[in-house]
């Protein structure tokens, strides 16, 4: 679903990533780790197409970027720490707003799913403005997947959420991977990924420093497993 | 559960992949969240309305001149007005973008990107008509001259356009910077002498009562402006938000 050949991007002088091979197999939900700085979320701007690699291929769902970045923005969805929401629309302009520049037909029917798989169809006339951070995340979840996409990308989803919203993330998250979707997710919180992932890469010094899957983590210890990528 | 994964991996496959959205839909739906978004927060326009009267007013106060010059001085008076107070609009309105993140959701849709370039411009435009409405019946009654001729609307219209047109690609660069404030005008006004100087002539024009002749030069580099800056900007808004 996601092949990444000998990717490289640089930023001037900068070399944030410096030939990074990655590749993820359809309904994989893979955990994409590493310190800060590492290249995690340029990693996942490049696969998303808002940003050009310098070097290396880079294809998603069959296309390839930055050549067919149409085809591949209409099979993605992403969710980062900053929700894409307006503010000044209420729940359902919003998702209404996406779906036509997604070109949904059956618009109202899919808003209203989408309200209801995330937990707010009773607040979907109220401005996305009074909402608490936690709320916002699960609608920005449901905007990605307002038009059903095959390939999720997610950027430290959990940053800034108490407790309570972690966990209802949590629940939206699984039953967006339940659904068959392909998953990538970078994070830094490694019990929360050990949960939900189904493997997980180490993005280290623009590389990718180790890969594991779940099963084969003996005892499921991921943080051994972390501190000895990034040492090695 | 590997296998039940396998299959629900290959129902999303299977599942209808949503039409590429038209390109004028999607223009209109970035304009119409713009001016929904701004009917309810009312921060944009009221920001500009203010604005706009108060350099009225000052200016007002400052040429307390003979009727005749007030209204020799009347375009240069309106032309600045509207070019500082679209300036505001301009910075405002991409800045709702950038600030929540906004521009990557725009950017992420599958649509032409010139088409949320379209979107924007067709929202800045109706914010500034809007202000342009509201000043010139107000400037009409403190200066003492009927603004409402046909001629000089169109001339509004036509420079309007060439300003939010390319004011609206600018702003689209400056927002990502830390400067935004202060490098949206440095960089704008110089670009839009053209357009300014053109529609502060053809207005003069109009007002004066001059032979239509003597307006047409003016008239038509407005119009060539409008023309070559949104086919400028259709060709490399791709190239503006790329990163």
């Amino acid at each position: 679903m996601i092949i990444v050949k000998k990717l490289v991007k640089r930023f001037g002088l900068k070399v944030v990533l410096r030939g990074v091979d990655f590749e993820v197999q359809p309904g994989e939900f893979v955990a994409l780790l590493g310190p800060n700085g590492a290249g995690k979320t340029t990693f996942l701007r490049i696969l998303a197409s808002l940003s050009r690699p310098s070097m290396g291929g880079v294809s998603v769902a069959g296309y390839q970027l930055p050549n067919q970045a149409a085809q591949v923005r209409a099979r993605l969805g992403v969710v980062s720490h900053q929700p894409l929401l307006y503010g000044d629309l209420t729940a359902e302009e919003n998702l209404r707003f996406y779906a036509r520049m997604y070109g949904l037909a059956n618009r109202e029917a899919r808003i209203t799913e989408i309200l209801g798989m995330v937990g707010l169809e009773n607040r979907r006339s109220d401005l996305v403005r009074e909402f608490s951070r936690g709320m916002q995340q699960r609608l920005a979840i449901g905007r990605a997947v307002i038009h059903d996409p095959e390939v999720m990308l997610f950027d430290e989803p959990y940053t800034g959420l108490d407790q309570d919203a972690s966990s209802m993330l949590d629940d939206v998250l699984k039953n967006v991977a339940a659904q068959g979707r392909t998953v990538v997710m970078t994070s830094h919180d490694l019990a929360r990924a050990e949960d939900l992932a189904t493997r997980f890469d180490i993005l280290s010094r623009g590389v990718i420093a180790a890969s594991a899957a779940q099963k084969d983590l003996q005892g499921g210890n991921l943080l051994d497993f972390y501190r000895k990528a990034l040492a090695g | 559960m590997a296998v039940k994964t396998q299959k629900a991996a290959a129902a999303v496959q299977n599942a209808s992949v949503p039409a590429s959205p038209n390109f004028f839909k999607a223009m209109l739906a970035v304009a119409r969240k713009d001016l929904t978004a701004e009917l309810r927060s009312r921060e944009l326009l009221s920001a500009m309305l203010v604005f706009s009267m108060l350099v009225i007013l000052i200016f007002n106060f400052a040429l307390e001149l003979e009727p005749d010059i007030r209204r020799k001085v009347t375009a240069g008076v309106l032309w600045a007005t509207f070019a500082f107070a679209g300036t505001l609009g301009l910075n405002r309105s991409m800045a709702i973008e950038k600030d929540r993140g906004c521009m990557d959701g725009l950017l992420l849709a599958p649509v032409d990107r010139s088409a949320i370039y379209f979107g924007k411009v067709i929202s800045n435009l109706v914010f500034m008509l809007i202000v342009e409405i509201v000043v010139l019946p107000m400037y009409g009654v403190l200066y003492g001259v009927n603004l409402f001729q046909p001629g000089l609307l169109g001339v509004i219209l036509l420079g309007s356009i060439g300003y939010t047109a390319v004011g609206t690609l600018i702003s689209t660069m400056t927002v990502q910077t830390r400067m935004r404030d202060v490098l949206l005008p440095i960089l704008l006004f110089p670009i839009a002498i053209p357009v300014l100087l053109a529609a502060v002539k053809a207005s003069n024009g109009f007002l004066s009562g001059a032979e239509f002749s003597e307006i047409l030069a003016p008239l038509n580099l407005l119009i060539v402006y409008d023309v070559i800056f949104i086919a400028i900007a259709f060709m490399v808004f791709d190239f503006v938000v790329e990163e």
